[in-house]
């Protein structure tokens, strides 16, 4: 339910198809840099309501939906 | 020292979104203000801009590029690219021979009000990490280097109004003392926003007119003000044996750049205009030139002190005789005053009234002033085979920069 909704917000931010993205894939690779992933880390605390502290170890759209699920608990 | 051409022009403006339309417009007389699209102007005195015509980024820019960056840089890789494709210089230069002076009177103005915006209704977390690298002044420039792999000097000029002949003028110096072998040159502006009509129109510095056709009114005596314009101008500056050996069009050759200071006042242009007559002269320095065959496109922005003080710094500048032959027009009567962008493109009007021997007039002139009674070349356009042309750019700061262009 994260990840969908993870997804979602990357695939409406950088244009591209939802169902190509993967737990294991890396912002680098889709070409988000550290800026955007600080922009989408806003996003994602907007759309669940929550705050998150980013860390410069987010890599992959798994490191970011393992940190929000670690908030939702 | 080399000479340096220009190979490769670029505009985005209230007339036309490239230069085929800005130049066709411009002849023709074609009036770029109007009432404000942007915004609900009825809280403002001043309620008229010279807005872009449908540019839509998305048509020459990458989205994801298009989201992350401000107007003022949209509009500025929109005329670079237009410039370089127009050089046919891509890819046939070094990187570390081509570099970038690209200026903005103010930089990213909207997202500055956009992002603050949010730190008043959402405090600090909710400012965008892209705030910075959308705001500041020199982004513009530095995303044009990374656009062309352009590694040579980049910086950007901010002069006020002046910003994109200085950033021309500057870059005119780079080739010519051995800097680089090309240079992308210019200025763009996106001002058309509610805080910037409240500041310079409290600054009065706008015109209250509300009529379109009675707003922009260079050298004709009921001017009250200048109309606020947007958008970019791009010049591909070329060293000339550059140049000649890949066989490139060539516009013109700048020969002469002057640049000076007021050093009077902010905002007042100094009425002796002692420094803005040299900045003219110096750009002339070392040139013949028959003054019945030379273009000056004027500063020219409407306001009461600027077009009295700059009819006195011609008349200083080229003497008496030879300034009652000279043929003068401010565009800025049909594109509105583009701050920042100014410049550029109103170098770009110069370049090609010299190549196509045809001089833009100043649209809307109905009442003479006799403090402004030099040939302004008033509401048609007029054919003369030109020898010379000037630009002449000045800035809030008392920043004077003056361009030179002859045919090669």
């Amino acid at each position: 339910m994260v990840f969908e909704k993870v997804s979602k917000i990357i695939a409406e931010k950088i244009n591209c198809d939802a169902s190509e993205l993967t737990a294991d894939t890396k912002f680098a690779d889709l070409g988000i840099d550290s800026l955007d992933v600080t922009e989408l880390v806003m996003n994602i605390e907007d759309e669940f309501s929550i705050e998150l502290e980013v860390d410069s170890s987010l890599a992959s759209i798994g490191d970011l939906v393992n940190l929000v699920e670690s908030k939702l608990k | 020292m080399n000479r340096v051409v220009i190979t490769g022009i670029g505009a985005l403006t209230p007339v036309g979104n490239d230069i085929k339309t800005f130049w066709e417009n411009l002849v023709k007389g074609v009036n770029g203000i109007d009432n404000i699209s942007y915004f609900d102007t009825s809280p403002f005195k001043n309620k008229l801009a010279a807005e872009l015509k449908g540019f839509k980024p998305e048509d020459c820019l990458d989205k994801n590029f298009v989201r992350k960056n401000d107007a003022y840089t949209l509009y500025a890789l929109a005329a670079a690219q237009e410039a370089m494709a127009d050089s046919g210089l891509e890819g046939k230069i070094a990187g570390e021979d081509i570099g970038v002076y690209f200026g903005s009177g103010i930089g990213g103005f909207k997202t500055f009000c956009t992002e603050h915006e949010a730190l008043l209704t959402g405090g600090a977390r909710k400012v965008s990490p892209l705030f910075i690298p959308k705001m500041i002044s020199n982004i513009a420039a530095g995303n044009i280097a990374i656009r062309f792999g352009a590694r040579g000097p980049c910086f950007s000029v901010t002069t006020a109004c002046a910003s994109s002949s200085s950033c021309i003028g500057e870059a005119y110096r780079a080739i010519k003392h051995g800097y680089a072998k090309a240079m992308i040159s210019g200025g763009s502006e996106a001002p058309i926003i509610p805080l910037a009509i409240a500041g310079f129109g409290n600054a009065l510095a706008l015109s209250p007119s509300q009529d379109k056709n009675a707003a922009s009114l260079p050298f004709d005596k009921r001017r009250d003000g200048f109309v606020i314009g947007e958008g970019a101008g791009a010049l591909i500056l070329e060293e000339y044996e550059h140049a000649l050996r890949r066989g490139a069009k060539i516009y013109a050759e700048i020969c002469g750049y002057g640049s000076t200071c007021d050093a009077y006042h902010v905002t007042a242009p100094d009425p002796e205009a002692k420094a803005t007559a040299k900045a003219i002269s110096d750009s002339l320095a070392g040139l013949e030139f028959d003054a019945s065959k030379t273009y000056v496109n004027a500063h020219g922005t409407g306001t009461k002190l600027n077009d009295k003080t700059e009819t006195a710094a011609i008349r200083n500048a080229f003497g008496e005789d030879k300034a009652k032959l000279l043929h003068i027009s401010s565009t800025k009567s049909m594109t509105g005053h583009m701050l920042g962008a100014a410049g550029a493109v109103e170098a770009i009007a110069a370049v090609l009234a010299l190549k196509n021997g045809v001089i833009p007039p100043t649209i809307n002139y109905l009442v003479p002033d006799e403090e402004c009674d030099l040939d302004y070349t008033p509401n048609k356009a007029a054919k003369v085979d030109l020898e010379l042309a000037l630009s002449t750019s000045f800035g809030f700061g008392g920043h004077n920069a003056c361009l030179a262009f002859r045919k090669v």
